[in-house]
């Protein structure tokens, strides 16, 4: 018995890491046409058929490329901080449920790694792990616009830490537990049961945090667009540099799948069209994360930091006490 | 078995990491080892199945080190080794013998009394409900006092950092920060 929960346990693993290592690279050439056609441009049209092997040649290239550590850097830290930032993005997947469960050859498969009952949090604590590999690759690199990088991201992500948790503490009242299968369990209802309709405003909240905990563009600081160079990932080279890419994409798809099981309704009630509906809201999320990459400029540093404390906080905080009220 | 194995793993992990933060003379070294040990910890509460418990660990740990190394950032260069005073070699000896004796004799004296209970105060109802309850039953009055401590250090910490907080300087123009400068000099050659 246990040994056959350590192989199917053992195998989920490594699909979860194969299907979403692929993912992230398909997911730069998704970027890239969808950036394209918003821009009227073309996007990857030469490695073949509508530049589709891009990817591949991606890949050859990043992992062919000389692995190059710079003299003056903190070596050992330099060279683990790809690593961190790719692996807490993947140990987050744990607790996620990516479909319902179903039968495979008489054999009942539930697709989530472990299912421990207080997944939201475990999800949330390891994203904000993952801040060390952009934080610590900014101190190793001995390059000063990697440290400022480096500073800047930590700003951001603690700050914005702080609206994820709040934003998400008013679903987690009205539901009364942290699992993530428990909240899909509570909107089996169909779409009218969703968190959604009844907390609006918890779930603009996460959505906009969910870009500041992902990195992404209009709260895109940790890339510093205005000096020209890629923020933490200057010194990097080759694969190293990969691994942040990989661990920033497989996040983005993650949180994507968390908003969509928190507030949308995840896969329903277990049946093929529901968890063929989790699928496409996760893609719809993920679209809107190029969508905004494509439509908003970056904002600065100071006016993320008004928008964090004096505005979605007072917000958040003004939630979760209308909620309990209205609970009570 | 597997608890066998994770324990020892983690066990091994975590004691090493400990011993790399004390030992380094590399700041970033320090620091990166004090957060990984951190995090091993919580494996032992996800052993133990205190699954909240575990999370809280890495989400507060995590957090914590990391103001830590905005301090890092801001008072020194990371990149380079830390020269360390090396204080009186015997005074260090002797004070961490002691404290390794005194650290047996407290862990110890449970054991020697013979009176350790595993305690489940409430039946199991699911971890967070369990930790909630507890808090705010048996433990209400510390819980009460530790969040008065967290409003007086954050009041305070807003007291502190608070001078100044209506100025932007983005916003002012080139010659109203001059004119604040010259203020600001007037005032210090004052007082």
């Amino acid at each position: 018995m246990e040994m056959a929960y350590l192989i199917e346990t053992v195998i989920k693993i490594v699909v979860i890491l194969l299907i979403f290592s692929a993912l992230a690279g398909i997911g730069t050439y998704f970027e890239r046409k969808v950036l394209a056609f918003m821009q009227r441009r073309l996007g990857p049209m030469n490695v073949g058929p509508f530049g589709l092997l891009q990817v591949a040649a991606d890949g050859v290239k990043l992992f062919t490329k000389e692995d190059i550590v710079p003299t003056n850097v903190v070596a050992r830290v330099f060279k683990i901080a790809p690593v961190i930032t790719a692996a807490t993005a993947f140990m987050a997947a744990a607790a996620i449920p990516f479909l319902p469960s179903f039968t495979l050859f008489g054999y009942e498969v539930h697709p989530i790694v472990a299912d421990v009952n207080i997944g939201i949090l475990y999800i949330l604590g390891i994203m904000g792990v993952g801040l060390y590999g952009p934080l610590l690759a900014g101190m190793a690199s001995a390059n000063k616009f990697s440290l400022l990088s480096a500073a800047r991201g930590a700003a951001v992500f603690i700050s914005y830490e702080v609206i994820t948790g709040l934003s998400i503490l008013a679903p987690i009242m009205m539901v009364g537990s942290l699992s993530l299968i428990d909240f899909n369990a509570y909107q089996a209802g169909g779409i009218t049961s969703w968190i959604l309709w009844s907390q609006p405003v918890a779930f603009v909240l996460f959505w906009i945090a969910a870009f500041a905990e992902t990195g992404r563009t209009p709260f895109h600081l940790i890339a510093n667009d205005h000096e020209i160079i890629d923020g933490f990932g200057t010194e990097y080279s080759g694969m190293r540099w990969g691994l942040f890419f990989i661990g920033e994409y497989a996040n983005m798809f993650f949180i994507s799948f968390v908003i969509s099981i928190i507030f949308l309704g995840g896969y329903g009630d277990g049946s093929f069209l529901g968890a063929l509906g989790l699928l496409g809201k996760v893609a719809f999320f993920f679209f809107f994360f190029l969508w905004t990459r494509a439509a908003w400029p970056d904002v600065r540093p100071d006016q993320l930091m008004w928008l964090c404390w004096k505005v979605l906080m007072p917000i958040a905080v003004l939630n979760i006490l209308i909620t309990a009220i209205v609970m009570m | 078995m597997f608890e066998a194995v994770a324990f020892y793993l983690f066990a091994f992990l975590t004691i090493t990491m400990f011993y790399i933060a004390v030992t380094t003379s590399q700041a970033l070294y320090a620091l990166s080892s004090l957060a990984a040990g951190m995090i091993f910890i919580s494996a032992f509460f996800f052993i133990l199945g205190a699954d909240f418990l575990g999370a809280v660990q890495i989400v507060v740990y995590s957090g914590a080190v990391m103001a830590l190394y905005a301090f890092g950032m801001m008072f020194f260069d990371t990149t380079r080794d830390v020269k360390e005073k090396q204080g009186n070699k015997a005074i260090i000896l002797g004070l961490s013998i002691l404290s390794a004796i005194l650290l047996i004799v407290i862990v110890s004296a449970p054991i020697v009394g013979n009176n350790i209970e595993a305690l489940y105060p409430v039946g199991n109802a699911g971890n967070v409900q369990e930790v909630g309850k507890v808090l705010f039953t048996k433990y209400l009055v510390p819980f009460e006092v530790a969040a008065v401590m967290l409003l007086v250090a954050m009041v305070a910490g807003i007291v502190l950092a608070g001078k100044k907080m209506d100025l932007s300087l983005t916003l002012m123009t080139e010659a109203e920060i001059l004119m604040m400068k010259e203020e600001d000099k007037n005032k210090k050659v004052l007082s």
